[in-house]
């Protein structure tokens, strides 16, 4: 529409700046390893050549926190684990995203103790709860699809 | 019971003065602390009890003595399973190390001091392990309370979620 | 949450050489998110330029509390617990609670049921041994492994999944026998699966036993002898590759393994190639062994009748009234089990796993303790890499094969 009713197949495309961006954002964010427990395995899982995350450009995940856009909290929070992931939360650049992957991640899963952070939303912001013990890649994938929906509908006053 | 195990069973009865317990397959003895650094000393070079498969602790809160350090013992060749069980008040909750006998009781000894808070006499670094090292109380006594979160529900969920922590960013 | 303390130096100052006051050697600390640590394992290495001449490993971190959480529920709640305690393992942690369970409570546990928790059981080590040869591998640059030893694991979870509905935490092994009985498919689809998985052995085999870069990053690397094994407790494919052939399904053997044939591998030389080859020749033992008990998987019953523990079927409560009575006890109280302290134990993949379990008479259980391999293997750590390069340190905490959740519990 627009211009390229004007100019015909010149290859030009006209759009708004928030949506480039935020389809570039969507198209490879690179997930940090942060797989803690049972539910890394699955995320191997997810990983792997069944359930290919790599379909999403996210086959690459970076150890380095400055690296990364994406954390994956995959398993439980311990106490003297919490400052840990704060600080790499911390580290991570702006745009970040969490993903809580698991029931331990979201509200402290099958162990309501002194020794399990109740949910990782206690110590940092989360924007997609992926419910299960532990999820199924499937689960997982759609968690990711659900992130890129809401990145999708970002509006620049939300941009930080 | 096959015979190398109560020939070690006598004869840790006689010097120690230990109590034996059987329990449908399992042995027990039970001894004092003085008494626990030598005999196992003995197991070991006498008797060819030279694996050591696990220290832990259990704790009988009210009734005393309060804790029962256990520790568990195997000989290779014979296959034989042999339990210890030590008494510890609460008075003064202290056993002499083991460490210098079989090393690998270093990390087991460690955990009881972390969970129950028995001291080992003699162990060359007696820290927490497996809490942050800032830790207070130590929580597999029976006094100790379990901390869990208060489940939300319908009908209480805005009063828990105002006391919930959350990020400020 | 900014207000926490860290351990400074000076508490550990016992444990490093004085090179590292005065700056001669230098603190690194592999913290506990790193992409080859296998979990949340913090190791403080002290380095004298690339060589480790001290690692102290802190961990705690994946610390879930669970043994007093299992405290506070009955024994058919806790179990679900321990399902993700060695969370590669699952069904062997359900194993040994539920062979705590039956001994202190003298319950019979059917032939069939036997057979198929030997099945299980070993499907579960074959998917952790591949679990281990794709992370570790991984650690070492060989990455097609790692996705190989996915695809045969993918076709484990199926077979899981086909009898519990949860591909990983399945439960499915209960005290008296199984949750329920296997589905029809299943004798077909466990078949299948061996009978193509020699062959994938052989694909992992070509790709690293004669590589000579894996050959000059394993070999005489972390090498530790029998004796040092013993002195240190230390059990599982470690001790086998250093030469003693002491597995618990041959010296005490547990549900009717007695009655399969099946070699122990061992090895001599006590390195890091050496575990590898002791694990790889298991993964075919594992095979031998679910082949001889499914040719000889008997019918029957797959949970003891006993209805003090073991619930009643479904279509029993309708018509009779002790099992609508027997039924309703078990699920609002749970079942005392007597009064008496057992230890029973596994051989897990990673080494002797075992229960140390109380009861007091009541429902639930006084004191379970979880003896974990992983625990114990992980002490001889700085034993292993002294001497060695970093870049060794991570090759040999593969070659370890720890789990974070079984050593933190």
């Amino acid at each position: 529409m627009g211009v390229e009713q004007k100019t015909g197949n010149m290859g030009v495309v006209t759009t708004t700046l928030e949506q480039v961006v935020n389809w570039s954002r969507t198209n490879s964010m690179w997930p940090m390893l942060f797989g803690l427990a049972c539910c890394a395995i699955e995320m191997m899982g997810a990983e792997g050549a069944r359930y290919d995350m790599s379909r999403f450009g996210m086959e690459l995940m970076r150890a380095s926190p400055r690296q990364s856009d994406l954390m994956i909290v995959a398993g439980r929070v311990s106490r003297k684990m919490a400052p840990v992931v704060r600080r790499l939360y911390d580290q991570m650049p702006d745009p970040k995203w969490v993903i809580a992957m698991g029931d331990c991640a979201s509200c402290g899963g099958v162990f309501n103790n002194y020794a399990v952070l109740q949910g990782v939303d206690e110590i940092i912001p989360v924007d997609v709860f992926v419910a299960g013990c532990p999820p199924r890649p499937e689960a997982l994938i759609h968690g990711v699809m659900v992130l890129h929906d809401k990145v999708k509908k970002e509006k620049l006053t939300d941009w930080k | 019971m096959s015979e190398a195990m109560q020939k070690a069973v006598s004869a840790v009865q006689e010097r120690f003065g230990a109590v034996v317990q059987v329990f449908k397959d399992e042995t027990t003895l039970v001894v004092s602390a003085d008494h626990i650094e030598d005999m196992m000393k003995t197991l070991r070079d006498e008797f060819a009890f030279t694996f050591l498969i696990d220290v832990t602790a259990v704790d009988y809160m009210p009734a005393e003595p309060r804790f029962n350090v256990i520790y568990h013992l195997y000989a290779m060749e014979k296959k034989d399973l042999l339990c210890v069980r030590v008494p510890v008040s609460s008075v003064r909750p202290q056993v002499p190390t083991v460490e210098k006998v079989f090393p690998g009781a270093a990390w087991f000894e460690r955990e009881v001091w972390d969970m129950f808070g028995i001291r080992f006499e003699g162990h060359h670094d007696l820290r927490r392990i497996v809490m942050p090292a800032d830790w207070e109380g130590h929580p597999l006594r029976k006094d100790y309370p379990l901390g869990y979160e208060e489940v939300q529900f319908t009908f209480n969920f805005d009063e828990i979620a105002g006391r919930k922590p959350s990020p400020k960013e | 949450m900014a207000d926490f303390r860290e351990v400074t130096v000076e508490e550990l100052r016992h444990l490093v050489s004085d090179r590292a006051m005065s700056g001669e050697t230098m603190l690194l600390n592999m913290g506990p998110q790193h992409p080859s640590t296998h979990g949340v394992l913090r190791l403080l290495l002290e380095l004298d330029g690339e060589i480790v001449v001290n690692c102290i490993p802190d961990i705690g971190f994946l610390h879930t509390g669970v043994e007093k959480t299992i405290e506070s529920k009955t024994y058919a709640q806790s179990e679900v617990m321990t399902d993700r305690l060695d969370y590669l393992h699952p069904l062997g942690n359900n194993l040994v609670y539920c062979l705590a369970v039956e001994k202190l409570a003298d319950l019979d546990v059917p032939a069939r049921a036997q057979a198929v928790r030997v099945i299980l059981a070993e499907l579960t080590r074959l998917s952790s041994h591949l679990i281990w040869i794709g992370t570790s591998s991984l650690d070492l640059a060989a990455m097609s492994t790692f996705l190989y030893a996915m695809r045969e694991r993918e076709m484990i979870m199926d077979i899981m999944e086909m009898c519990s509905g949860s591909r990983m935490m399945t439960t499915y092994i209960r005290p008296g026998g199984l949750w329920r009985d296997t589905p029809v498919e299943f004798e077909s689809a466990v078949r299948k699966f061996i009978d193509l998985m020699p062959k994938r052995i052989d694909e992992y085999e070509t790709l690293l036993t004669r590589n000579p870069l894996f050959l000059d990053r394993t070999r005489g690397i972390g090498v530790i002898s029998k004796e040092e094994c013993i002195q240190w407790g230390i059990s599982g494919p470690v001790i086998r590759g250093s030469g003693l052939a002491y597995d618990l399904r041959k010296a005490r053997p547990y549900s009717g393994y007695e009655q399969y044939d099946f070699d122990v591998p061992t090895q001599t030389s006590g390195d890091i190639y050496g575990r590898y080859l002791v694990r790889v020749e298991e993964m075919r033992q594992s095979v031998r062994i679910i082949r001889q008990a499914l040719d000889k998987l008997p019918f029957g019953p797959v949970r003891s009748s006993n209805r003090k523990y073991v619930p009643p079927p479904r279509s029993e409560i309708g018509t009779s009234m002790e099992a609508l009575i027997h039924h309703f006890k078990l699920w609002t109280e749970g079942y005392p089990v007597p009064k008496g302290s057992v230890y029973t134990a596994v051989e897990s993949p990673r080494g002797e796993m075992g229960v140390f379990m109380e009861s007091d008479g009541g429902p639930k259980p006084f004191r379970c303790h979880y003896r974990s391999p992983s625990f114990a293997n992980l002490q001889i750590m700085p034993l292993l890499t002294r001497g060695h390069f970093v870049a060794d340190v991570v090759g040999i905490i593969g070659s370890i094969d720890i789990v974070l959740g079984d050593a933190d519990r």
